[in-house]
């Protein structure tokens, strides 16, 4: 029976793990996880990873706080009890709108960014007191870990570690 | 990686590793408390209970405790409220817009200027709501469904818009602020040991929220800043305008102009800029981080303050030009009397530490030195604060009837409440010195090969 073996090749720099894992990922190894202290750019190209889209959420969600704004102003200041205050035309709410413009602007920003940020949160599975799953705990600090799960022989794969940059590897039976 | 020119001056001086920064960015947190700190400490708690009791009698006794009178009826405590909401703008532009322009200065200096920005926020709120003499009767300003008929809010007063303006911006400011601490409470959780500080590693485990720094995870975290960064930029642009509109939405001459909007916003950037200077000109010296923040980013600072300062100056101008071309003896008046009747003084001091002093920013040595730096800042603080006492008194001492004429003193209760503002905002800083990761170090790490002076030596 062939065991799961998980490598871990740490890494000094973001250059050297960059290139590691463009070399590792051309020679069709699977790369399962990278933790890094910051963001290192363009890593999530190299590690193939799809573009997020945590801009179109916010997007949405300001839409919904433009929109139940509106909706709410125009159930209290038309439908629900209409005033005449300084002489605003407070029949209809397109005469009354330019009024409201600040407070839809900020019901937008309000929904966009709370919303957003909360979909964040859920999405990275974060939340207060949730634990790290980190392998290493200098990956917040200055090493850069990457993980790969391999099945069988791993001589190869470690060696290509060492040559890519690696200055650590550790492994752990799954 | 990203790519800088040589003949830019780096940002961060010595010798540094990646492990050096977390180290230097830790230590306070770590360490203990200097003496430096415990005097500074001392002396604003000192304040802030003098503030929480000018407050307590203030709510016991109603607002008769204050020196308002019928024809100045809004004074120290709006005057108070502007300044500290414009003191928070400038942690806003400094980690929003400075982000969306990808200046990399911003980043030793981002988290506590946006610090600055929620403490500043929180002192001004403190303002409208013992104003309102029966603070347990706030939630009156939310559009709630009650049981007084239909008693709704009024969607067409800039009171309200101030309201939501004030409660989004502080509420994604603190969002904002926290996304962008997470990676680095976690950098803290994982250097704390759970034998020597038990507490503290549950502490910085529960507010890390659990971050471990995977490849999706800061994906999205760049994402998400740099879409809040959009977000809060018009929302800073709105915030001020809004509260500008409390005035100009009005009849009384001297507020009834259309130039406030930006004249706030600038004069807002203004003085957050100079807050930002006095704070970190101090705390860079009591937490060591002159390796981080260095002149550099204090002459960046000083530019504009040199702009904001001077546009504050036309805004002047141009008051004064449009009050005389109006033909308005009413409006004609109210300039005339705020330079030269019994206010002058304050206009005096509007002028000199608004307009005047910055000018000194042209000279390069000036600019360049944390001496001078600190000595103007506290000026601007200061004719800050008096522009919105100009604005306010003095357009209110002389309304349209001679007869109700009248002028403004402050009496101990609202000296005590701004002096106790003061207090309270530097108890929670200084507590924040010790116990936040006090720059951005994760966002800080990036620009290190690009704008370290080792690394840029070695080119």
């Amino acid at each position: 029976m062939s065991s799961k073996t998980t490598i871990y090749g740490i890494f000094d720099d973001e250059e050297i793990l960059l290139s590691s894992v463009k070399e590792i990922r051309a020679k069709e190894i699977e790369i399962k996880e990278v933790y890094s202290p910051f963001p290192v750019h363009g890593l999530d190209k190299a590690l193939g990873l799809k573009e997020t889209r945590m801009a179109i959420t916010a997007f949405i969600y300001g839409c919904i706080g433009i929109s139940l704004a509106a909706l709410m102003i125009y159930n209290i200041m038309i439908v629900d009890w209409a005033q005449n205050i300084g002489g605003k035309p407070n029949f209809t709410f397109y005469h009354n709108m330019p009024a409201f413009v600040p407070i839809m602007f900020e019901c937008t920003v309000l929904f966009a960014a709370h919303l957003m940020s909360i979909t964040y949160f859920i999405r990275c599975g974060l939340y207060p007191g949730g634990t790290s799953n980190s392998p290493d705990e200098r990956t917040t600090d200055d090493k850069f870990l990457m993980e790969i799960e391999v099945e069988g022989d791993m001589t190869s794969v470690k060696n290509l570690l060492k040559k890519t940059g690696a200055t650590e590897i550790n492994e752990k039976e799954v | 990686m990203q790519k800088e020119a040589e003949i830019r001056d780096p940002l961060i001086l010595g010798n540094k590793s990646y492990h050096d920064i977390t180290k230097d960015i830790a230590r306070p947190v770590e360490g203990k408390a200097n003496k430096y700190w415990w005097v500074l400490f001392s002396l604003s708690f000192t304040l802030f209970i003098w503030g929480v009791l000018s407050m307590a009698y203030t709510i016991g006794t109603g607002i008769g405790a204050w020196g308002l009178n019928k024809t100045v009826n809004w004074a120290w405590d709006i005057t108070n409220f502007v300044w500290w909401i414009g003191i928070g703008h400038a942690g806003t532009l400094i980690s929003a817009v400075l982000l969306l322009f990808r200046q990399k200065w911003r980043m030793s200096i981002n988290r506590s200027a946006e610090a600055m920005t929620i403490f500043g926020v929180a002192q001004a709120a403190l303002f409208p709501l013992i104003h309102m003499g029966r603070p347990w009767l706030a939630y009156y300003v939310f559009p709630i469904p009650n049981q007084f008929g239909s008693l709704w809010v009024n969607f067409n007063s800039p009171l309200l818009w101030d309201v939501f303006a004030i409660s989004t911006y502080f509420s994604v400011s603190v969002v904002f602020w926290y996304i962008g601490l997470i990676p680095d409470f976690a950098m803290l959780r994982d250097r704390m040991s759970a034998k020597t500080a038990p507490m503290k590693k549950q502490l910085y485990s529960f507010l890390s929220f659990g971050w471990s720094g995977k490849a999706k995870h800061w994906q999205r975290f760049e994402e998400v800043s740099l879409v809040l960064a959009g977000l809060a930029t018009p929302l800073v642009f709105s915030v001020h305008s809004i509260v500008s509109m409390d005035f100009a939405t009005s009849v009384i001459p001297g507020w009834h102009t259309t130039i406030f909007p930006p004249y706030f916003v600038l004069g807002a950037l203004f003085s957050g800029f100079a807050m930002v200077e006095t704070l970190l000109i101090i705390m860079r010296k009591v937490v060591n981080l002159e390796a981080y923040i260095t002149i550099k980013h204090i002459e960046y600072m000083n530019v504009i303050i040199l702009l904001t300062g001077s546009l504050v100056g036309t805004a002047y101008i141009t008051e004064l030009f449009m009050a005389w071309y109006s033909g308005v003896e009413f409006e004609q008046y109210a300039f005339l009397n705020r330079a030269t009747g019994p206010y002058w003084w304050a206009y005096a001091i509007m002028m000199t530490c608004n307009v005047l002093t910055p000018q000194l920013y042209w000279i390069s040595s000036i600019r360049k030195s944390f001496v001078a730096t600190f000595i103007l800042s506290i000026f601007v603080n200061i004719g800050m604060w008096f522009e919105r006492f100009v604005i306010i008194v003095t357009s209110l001492h002389r309304d349209f009837l001679p007869s109700s004429w009248s002028m403004f003193s402050p009496s101990f209760i609202d000296i005590g409440i701004y002096l106790g503002t003061i207090g309270f905002f530097f108890v929670l800083f200084l507590l924040y010195a010790r116990t936040f990761p006090v720059i951005a170090q994760a966002e800080l790490k990036t620009i290190l090969k690009s704008s370290g002076s080792e690394y840029k030596n070695k080119k």
